[in-house]
């Protein structure tokens, strides 16, 4: 089980709205469990303590997907940040409505 | 013999549970309760024990108070409350431990008191119109029929204080156990603010 105190010590990097991330997340199947990797970019992190979760937008096979993640879940096995990403705002909402070249962010320097 | 003891809710948080569920816990304080004195069903009626609980200093009891701890040789309690149906010995602890991880548990406090309260608030009534010179906005409105029967029944529901009255939540399932901390968690909410005094009695006993 882990708890509000777990976390204080726990190993999540430091990654904000606007950097690409990698998620490990365990999928059960059945009997087996598996890691399943989701990449994309994260567009907001929300709440505070435990209950803390980021939202991952990536384009899969031309269809934009997001997931919400729980920070803290012990779901998540392992979690990287690609590349980081320059943006001036916490939640980038505005993504949504933008395709092609212009959903994208600038990286940061 | 029931299993039951008495804490004090502390505050409410969440735990992810080892399958990755988030769930909502209430953690309550189980300071050891000191066995004070028992009842027996030969001598008293019915089978008990008298426990104390929340040390505090003897200059803030009065003495009468302070004296039931002097043949202990305890700091003195707060609390002086009783456990039906709950075996123990004179000068020993209940303590957390008494319950374990999965343990369905019934919790028994005094509910945040709401003060006098309409109808609307106190039984979940609709509220009358308030526009077209409509004056019935939170009105309990009937109370009953006409000459027959000529009174209105007992039980009506009406305006009156709300909360501040023994509650209890059946069936909460014990998440952890910290006999370190004294520490119980148990998942969903318990009556009452942080700090008041709530009983754990394990279900089914």
């Amino acid at each position: 089980m882990i708890t509000s105190e777990d976390i204080r010590q726990s190993s999540v990097p430091q990654f904000r709205a606007g950097d690409t991330v990698r998620v490990s997340y365990r999928v059960v199947e059945g009997n087996r469990e598996r890691v399943q990797n989701f990449e994309g970019l994260c567009i907001q992190r929300k709440g505070k303590g435990i209950a803390e979760t980021f939202t991952v937008r990536k384009n899969s096979f031309g269809v934009p997907v997001e997931r919400v993640f729980p920070l803290h879940s012990p779901k998540i096995a392992g979690l990287e940040v690609v590349s980081r990403g320059a943006v001036r705002r916490a939640k980038l909402y505005y993504i949504r409505e933008k395709v092609g070249k212009k959903a994208r962010v600038k990286k940061a320097t | 013999m029931a299993t039951a003891v008495f804490g004090r809710k502390k505050h409410m948080t969440q735990a992810f549970q080892d399958d990755g569920t988030l769930v909502s816990v209430t953690v309550i304080e189980v300071e050891p309760n000191l066995v004070t004195a028992v009842r027996t069903a030969e001598e008293d009626g019915y089978d008990a024990v008298q426990v104390g609980f929340g040390v505090v200093p003897t200059r803030s009891v009065n003495k009468p108070h302070a004296g039931q701890f002097e043949k202990h040789e305890a700091p003195p309690r707060r609390h002086l409350k009783e456990l039906r149906d709950v075996s123990g010995e004179v000068g020993g602890t209940i303590e957390a431990g008494v319950f374990s991880e999965g343990d369905k548990v019934h919790v028994t406090a005094v509910s945040k008191g709401k003060g006098f309260q309409g109808t609307i608030k106190r039984h979940g009534f609709n509220r009358g119109p308030v526009s077209h010179g409509s004056h019935n906005v939170r009105a309990p409105g009937s109370v009953g029929a006409s000459a027959d029967p000529a009174r209105v029944f007992r039980g009506q529901k009406m305006p009156g204080q709300m909360g501040n009255k023994g509650v209890t939540v059946k069936n909460l399932r014990v998440v952890t156990v910290d006999t370190e901390k004294n520490e119980l968690w148990v998942r969903g909410g318990v009556p009452g603010g942080r700090g008041s005094v709530v009983k754990i009695r394990k279900a089914g006993e």
